[in-house]
């Protein structure tokens, strides 16, 4: 089997894997870092999105082989390093801007990509950037207020 | 000031740092020690003849452990159904097995047929593509209409496919009738409620494990509701006393329903995890999800409203064909009946109420409740009638609405259709939403939208819903196998701080935040000295689960009930300690005190005495502070409100757009409005998916089209607006302690008629007076293009 090595939200990880083995099974099943979701086989939904070289990827639809020297971040790389919510998590915890939270990893990632590109997209900007995020909870209303906020906190 | 703890406090979710952190612990973040995975071969046909299952070459695969078919699984039960509705005729429904893997025949596209289980998710996968079906596909029946009319049987022992032909009331049908026949003006709607997939975003899970030194089974699923699951699955299909089977239902991703039932797969890795020896893993992928997980709505309805000169309603009569499904899922029957018919009086003081209701067997997959279950059909059918009707007879819907409403002073209000209504205000909601959707400046914003080409229209939805589910008494005789109050036990620790057991179960509501608020309200202690416990069968002491809105009303009562016990032990530990008598104690913010004395002791004192009892009224009491109640409710409660839409319409794309959306509700007290709004929020969105984008589509062979994200289309962040949402018109319910009437399922429930009849209103001076759901670009282009020829 092929062996893969890259940085997982700062650590260098290497592993085993079959040629087909996604990235999303790669962080959850080798490194068990499950805070990166699966919700569905068609790469609509959003729940796996993590950071592959500073860029938005959803993780169910990049192998994990083609990631081989890559620096990526998951959910469990956002917080402070004294573990305190960084600024996007604490947003979405000030305005509930989740339920279940199943879609939430998914939707922090998204939103940090969104607000290196934009510090402060418009309503509509933040609604058309989700379009690959989908929640079944909030309705998106506090997700966008959660972003809004986060972007105000980060002065954008 | 608003508070910043207890009850009426936005306090923050507590839940959240775990999800926001990557932590959460859903059922496939759990892993057993040499655990296997699971695959299920599922029929790609909607009907047909099993005639062999070849799996000799699958079970040589490598890394395979076992493969099942039904053969292997004689001695389970079938998959229980847990409510029975009788037929008008006096019959009980017709309940054909639903077995744990199709015997003989396969009966809707997804049906499962056999299991690989093996080392790896892939090799059981891989193997499963070695299985060798022998399978004669048989005609299917889709549609509903032709399987009550000599369709194929999807059941061979079930005629005409009718599971049961229902009416409610009975009783009432010749004064309808009457009615109807000598009524100055009667309008009449077909429609159809399209069928929806609920789509929590966590995929359903399921792992069995079996510890053979004890004898005991223990699944971890997706569930709403563990000790449910336990008592369907140990009692019914596996025949595991509840003490050797423990059901842990760890975070969930969501439910809308969809995971209160009781399903095969997850009989399946109960019972095969002690075959192999092995923990067995299942972890449903998308398109299973479309295939299996009990879907919603589906409802074929005509109704028939009377009204006087005046417009006054004098009758509603209904007819429906509920779609079932193959099989009957665990609470579909009472979906389209008693969570139905009961609703049909609406906000409305119509005197005279009568429906009928076919279930009908279809080669599909089974239909149970999805949020609002029952409810959103019946507000929908009134509410569109109701719009139809005003048009029709040339009064405003909104004065037509308020001509019928029930009067505030007429509470408590027993309805024609068995609920008595305790408590409401419903000209309340509609005056604060009128006020919230600034009526007076629509005439302008038509004119502007029509200045750029564009159609603008205003709908308008009132509803009322039955929640806080239920009486234990009266839905035993409506036919429910199961009682619906909730347990719950509330134990002081030594040092004070207090762990909640709740049967409720959270799966995105919040109830480690809003449950904790009430027991810190109670006990006049920090929210942060509370611990929700919940969804272990071996830690809770019993549960009914969630849905139907019920848990702060019924679970939330059952912890309001256990807390009275804890306070009143607690000034007896108290007059002891300060040689007063009980009642002469008092128990206000986190202090016991006697009356006209300076005598105090506090909870912390209180509580160690319970459990280090040297200095204790031994004599009275036993040492500990720890209580359980099981809390049934008197009856369901009544939320209701009045949602208004605003849309814009292309006339020539037929693109929807939604310009705004208000919504006033009396959800009665309310513990946090954060979370309530955000209930409302969600409920919302759906109720906007199922108006505008969403539909589960089957073709006439039984292919099911829309079976995967490209297909349904979810409501996504561009599709919906942000909303106005107010709670503040509130009427306490008069039967629970804390005066709750439940909050999940109202936004479902009253946004599709708001939004259709906004759309209606848009094209009606186009002579469009209907669209049925999903309002989408093609279906109004169309209904546009049929008005103008």
């Amino acid at each position: 089997m092929p062996s893969v090595s890259m940085t997982v939200n700062g650590k260098s990880v290497s592993g085993e894997v079959e040629g087909r083995t996604l990235l999303v099974q790669f962080l959850r099943e080798d490194l068990k870092l499950t805070g990166t979701h699966v919700g569905c086989d068609t790469s609509q939904c959003g729940a796996c999105v993590v950071h592959v070289n500073g860029e938005s990827v959803k993780a169910c639809t990049v192998l994990a082989a083609a990631c081989d020297g890559a620096s990526v971040a998951t959910i469990e790389g956002m917080a402070n390093a004294d573990g305190s919510l960084g600024v996007i998590q604490q947003a979405f915890q000030d305005n509930h801007g989740l339920q279940c939270g199943f879609c939430t990893p998914g939707m922090v990632m998204s939103a940090a990509d969104l607000l290196k590109r934009n510090p402060s997209p418009s309503e509509a900007e933040i609604r058309h950037w989700l379009e690959g995020n989908i929640c079944r909870c909030t309705g998106y209303h506090n997700i966008v207020k959660s972003i809004q906020a986060a972007a105000a906190s980060m002065g954008g | 000031m608003p508070k910043d703890q207890g009850i009426g406090a936005s306090s923050k979710r507590r839940e959240d740092v775990r999800f926001l952190t990557g932590r959460g612990q859903y059922t496939d973040d759990i892993n057993r020690p040499n655990q296997t995975y699971a695959y299920f071969l599922r029929s790609q046909v909607a009907h047909g003849k099993i005639n062999a299952i070849g799996t000799a070459a699958a079970a040589a695969a490598p890394g395979v452990v076992a493969v099942f078919t039904a053969k292997d699984l004689e001695g389970a039960g079938g998959v229980p159904c847990g409510w029975q509705v009788t037929d008008r005729n006096g019959e009980p429904m017709k309940e054909p097995k639903h077995p744990i893997l199709a015997e003989g025949k396969v009966r809707h596209v997804g049906d499962p047929i056999a299991v690989v289980v093996a080392e790896s998710l892939n090799q059981a996968r891989d193997a499963a593509e070695l299985i060798e079906l022998d399978i004669d596909e048989l005609p299917a029946v889709i549609d509903m209409r032709a399987a009550i009319a000599g369709g194929a049987l999807v059941h061979d022992d079930v005629p005409n496919n009718l599971c049961f032909d229902w009416e409610f009331i009975g009783d009432n049908k010749a004064a309808v009738d009457e009615a109807i026949a000598g009524a100055h003006h009667v309008t009449t709607l077909e429609l159809y409620n399209n069928r929806l997939v609920a789509n929590a975003m966590e995929p359903r899970a399921a792992i069995g494990d079996y510890d053979s030194s004890r004898d005991e089974h223990t699944l971890y699923t997706t569930s709403q509701n563990p000790h449910v699951i336990r008592l369907l699955m140990g009692a019914f299909v596996l025949s595991i006393p509840e003490h050797k089977l423990r059901v842990v239902a760890p975070d969930v991703g969501g439910g809308f329903g969809s995971k209160i039932y009781h399903y095969a797969e997850e009989a399946f890795v109960t019972w095969a995890a002690k075959a192999v020896g092995r923990p067995i893993k299942w972890v449903a992928d998308r398109s299973e999800s479309f295939m299996s997980d009990a879907q919603g709505r589906d409802h074929l309805t005509k109704v028939e409203l009377a009204m006087d000169a005046e417009g006054n309603f004098l009758a509603l009569r209904c007819s429906t064909l509920a779609n079932m499904g193959a099989y009957l899922s665990t609470f579909a029957p009472c979906v389209p009946t008693y969570l139905h018919g009961t609703l049909l009086a609406g906000n409305y003081k119509t005197p005279l109420i009568y429906t009928n209701v076919k279930a009908v067997f279809t080669n599909t997959v089974p239909v149970d409740a999805y949020r609002g279950a029952g409810r959103p059909e019946a507000t929908f059918q009134i509410e569109r009638t109701i719009d139809k009707a005003a048009r029709e007879i040339g009064v405003d819907p909104i004065e037509l609405r308020r001509r019928n409403f029930i009067a505030t002073d007429a509470f408590p209000y027993q309805t024609p259709v068995a609920v008595q209504y305790d408590t409401g205000n419903y000209h309340a909601t509609m005056d604060k939403a009128v006020a919230m959707a600034d009526l007076g400046g629509y005439e302008a914003r038509k004119a502007a939208s029509a200045a750029k080409g564009k159609r603008r229209g205003l709908g308008v939805a009132s509803y009322i819903e039955a929640c806080g589910i239920a009486p234990s008494s009266l839905v035993g005789a409506l036919g429910a196998r199961a009682g619906l109050y909730e347990a719950a036990t509330v134990r002081v620790n030594p040092t004070g701080n207090i762990s909640v057991f709740t049967g409720s179960h959270s799966h995105g509501q919040g109830h480690e935040t809003t449950f904790a608020q009430v027991v810190a309200e109670m006990l006049g202690c920090d929210e942060g000295a509370v611990d929700i416990v919940h969804g272990d069968t071996a830690r809770i002491p019993f549960g009914m689960g969630t849905y139907g809105s019920r848990s702060l009303a019924v679970g939330g009562s059952a912890i309001v009930r256990s807390v009275e016990k804890i306070i009143a032990k607690g000034k007896k530990i108290a007059a002891h300690l300060m040689e007063a008598s009980d009642t002469d104690v008092n128990f206000a913010n986190g202090k016991f005190t006697v009356a006209g004395t300076d005598k105090a002791v506090d909870w912390g004192t209180v509580a160690l005495t319970a459990y280090v009892p040297h200095n204790f009224p031994h004599d009275k009491l036993e040492p500990g502070l720890e209580e359980t109640s099981f809390y049934d409710p008197a009856n369901f409660t009544y939320p209701a409100g009045t949602y208004i839409c605003e849309v814009e319409v292309d006339p020539d794309t037929g693109r929807v757009e939604i310009q705004s959306f208000v919504a006033a509700d009396d959800f009665g007290n309310v513990v946090n409005p954060m979370i309530v709004e955000g209930q409302v929020h969600g409920g919302l969105a759906q109720g906007i998916g199922q108006a505008l984008t969403e539909n589960c589509v089957y073709n006439s062979d039984g292919q099911l089209l829309s079976a995967s994200y490209m297909d349904y289309a979810m409501p996504r962040a561009g599709d919906v607006p942000s909303f106005a949402v107010d709670h503040s018109c509130v009427t306490p319910c008069t039967h629970n302690p804390l005066g709750v009437k439940g909050c999940g399922e109202a936004g479902a429930i009253g946004s599709p008629p708001a939004l259709v009849n906004a759309v209606v209103d848009a094209l009606a001076g186009l002579g469009v007076t209907h669209i049925d759901m999903p309002v989408s670009p093609g279906r109004v282009w169309a209904a546009i293009q049929a008005a103008k020829h």
